[in-house]
């Protein structure tokens, strides 16, 4: 059945509605949520295999760039993934990730940018929890991240520094951590939905959020950076090797999904939880 | 929202009672409001003169007591006819009171109050057979009353997992067999249908029997999950079959076949290809109730544009009303509508890109005896009977 939609309208659209319901007169309803994160299941795994395909797609593309190249250029084989639509209602980090007080670490992770023809061309959809603006970001580098590789070509010279300072052209972005509501009762706040033969699809409670960052005033920087390493999809663990330098890491495709697929639980877990 | 009835046909049906069955409430430990909006309304069957009916909202359960009043007590001794109290001193005969007419009143009184039982959302509540107990079933739970006791009710039914994020299906419908007051189903959101025993064991987790359609794949698109989610559940009056609706569909079910229904019958199947805006403005969700004639032949159940459909399940056919003021002077013959889905409009015919999906008919009923059909638009009542030669 071909829906009017694409997959990232749908995720969009959905994510607004378990947002809206929070704020519904007679508290959070059960049924409606779960047929929702259904929605979104569907709606995530067409969109994911749809950016494998691309993926992979290009990979052979710059493989077959590769071999005119000079080597060192490709010690990031990182490729401009278009943003996934990570419209983080509660962005909350999972445990596999590293703790949030090593941007450097995630700096390093960012693609070269000469190499790639199409370098901020992704789109990522946020949800901004304060003004219940839900945006989609063109650039899913967001400026002040382009700017921090200084190489990037679409963002000019400069980066203006951590911070959420937006510069034209790029779209508010949300940023977690000043969840008010108290999220211990866990029978109206909790949501999860086991897809049949999927990827676990497992939203946290909210009250984990304060388990991962303890210090839950924002640090702009970190949290930018996480939000950009979801920006680049899963390319930013990917060319997380510490040795890549050397020997370019084997990507193919199904490197590729492998790596995406361990990292599916903790994009879906940011995507559902509230 | 208030527990009221008001006519539509001129000079047949005229509102009886009108009361408020609930108030809203705040919880103030999850810090959560609840609705005064009543989800279910059962009549018990009638045993004196006054009705009984439970009503309930997201949390409690109420049992009313509907009763008539068209004579008073006159002539008191020590009260004025005010109510006041005479001065004893002055009473210098006696009379005995005698009961004299007056207008009709209809008074509702709350008898009992079930309370704090559900943590979640109440969708349901069914009498059984046995006129003593009920069921009232939330999205996870099914607890089982006794109408005179309100401090304790019993879990017969548990489907919350020992982790939420394993949650997969919620409970969507609940009712009791009307002939076997041990058996009881209840279906769920993803389209299944579970019949328990309460003589198995005293929490009926493992059902007797699992109704369950397989999945068409060359209709799956990404709102499956949402249009196999049952709405409602309801037996048939000789108890040997069940019915339920989908978004989509009625389905006529078999106690003794599981693996399939033995009938299906299309609503508005043109919406199929809408789901996505059906989806965008939350119309998706409507939960449509379904129900039997008197005798199980024909059953019924609502639409959208005002439409309601009803089924003849020996003829096969079907037909489709419409319940509105403009289109339909009292007491004359309501014109069959037609919908056409794509392609060139025939007269008469109602395109689906101009139906209204505001006008949504979720309750339907059928009087169990007479061919009367009580059917709700968002703010009307519309009572409709057969032709009368």
């Amino acid at each position: 059945m071909e829906c009017a939609l694409d997959a990232q309208s749908l995720i969009s659209i959905s994510l607004r509605k378990i947002h809206s319901s929070r704020t519904q007169r007679g508290g959070i309803k059960l049924h409606k949520n779960l047929l929702v994160s259904y929605v979104l299941r569907n709606a995530r795994q067409l969109y994911l295999s749809e950016r494998y395909a691309e993926l992979y797609r290009r990979q052979q593309q710059q493989q077959q760039q590769q071999h005119q190249r000079p080597h060192h250029q490709h010690q990031h084989l990182a490729y401009a993934a278009p943003g996934m639509p990570a419209s983080a209602t509660d962005f909350v980090p999972a445990p596999t990730w590293p703790p949030a007080s090593s941007p450097g670490f995630y700096r390093g992770a960012y693609p070269a940018p000469s190499d790639f023809g199409v370098h901020c061309s992704s789109q990522t959809t946020v949800l901004d929890l304060d003004t219940h603006v839900v945006t989609t970001v063109e650039n899913g580098y967001l400026h002040q991240d382009c700017c921090a590789s200084a190489h990037c070509p679409c963002c000019g010279q400069g980066a203006p520094g951590p911070g959420l300072a937006s510069a034209a052209g790029c779209k508010r972005k949300y940023y977690p951590g000043q969840e008010e509501d108290d999220d211990d009762e866990e029978d109206a706040g909790d949501l999860g939905a086991e897809p049949p033969g999927g990827a676990p699809f497992t939203p946290c409670k909210r009250a984990r959020f304060e388990d991962f960052c303890p210090d839950s005033s924002p640090d702009a920087s970190n949290i930018s950076n996480l939000i950009s390493i979801f920006g680049s999809g899963f390319t930013g663990l990917v060319s997380r090797q510490p040795d890549s330098s050397e020997q370019p890491p084997p990507l193919n495709g199904q490197l590729c999904a492998k790596q995406a697929l361990a990292s599916l639980g903790a994009w879906t877990r940011a995507i559902v939880a509230f | 929202m208030q527990n009221k009835i008001q006519s539509h046909s001129r000079g047949e049906y005229n509102v009886y009672s009108t009361f408020q069955s609930h108030e809203p409430e705040f919880d103030y430990l999850k810090s959560l409001e609840i609705e005064e909006k009543i989800n279910k309304i059962r009549w018990l069957p009638q045993k004196n003169a006054a009705q009984f009916l439970l009503s309930t909202n997201d949390k409690t359960i109420k049992l009313w007591k509907i009763s008539e009043r068209d004579k008073r007590p006159e002539g008191y001794n020590l009260k004025e006819e005010d109510g006041r109290y005479r001065d004893p001193t002055t009473v210098t005969t006696l009379r005995v009171p005698v009961f004299r007419p007056m207008d009709l009143m209809v008074e509702a009184s709350p008898r009992r109050i079930f309370a704090n039982a559900h943590t979640y959302h109440i969708n349901s509540i069914s009498i059984n057979s046995d006129y003593e107990t009920y069921l009232s079933a939330d999205d996870l739970r099914i607890n089982l009353w006794h109408l005179e006791i309100t401090d304790r009710s019993f879990n017969i039914v548990d489907i919350k997992p020992a982790n939420m994020e394993e949650l997969t299906e919620v409970i969507t419908a609940a009712e009791f067999h009307p002939n076997s007051c041990n058996t009881f189903v209840y279906s769920s959101s993803k389209g299944t249908i579970r019949l328990c025993d309460m003589r198995a064991s005293a929490l009926c987790d493992r059902h007797s029997k699992l109704f369950e359609e397989p999945e068409d794949p060359s209709n799956r698109s990404f709102f499956s999950e949402i249009i196999s989610s049952i709405s409602d559940v309801k037996f048939s009056h000789s108890g040997r079959y069940m019915m339920t609706r989908d978004y989509l569909s009625v389905k006529i079910w078999d106690l003794n076949m599981e693996n399939r229904p033995v009938e299906t019958y299309q609503v508005h199947e043109y919406l199929r290809s809408k789901l996505c805006s059906l989806y965008e403005n939350d119309c998706i969700f409507d939960k449509f109730e379904c129900c039997w004639n008197g005798s199980d032949s024909v059953v019924m159940t609502g639409s959208y544009n005002n439409f309601f459909r009803m089924f003849d399940r020996n003829t096969k056919r079907d037909i489709t009303l419409e319940a509105s003021r403009e289109n339909n002077k009292p007491r004359t013959v309501l014109k069959p509508r037609k919908v056409c889905a794509s392609g060139k409009r025939k007269k008469d015919e109602i395109s689906v890109d101009s139906l209204d999906f505001n006008k949504k008919i979720l309750h339907t009923a059928w009087h169990p005896k007479e061919n009367i059909i009580a059917v709700a638009t968002t703010n009307n009542l519309y009572i409709f009977q057969d032709k009368v030669n």
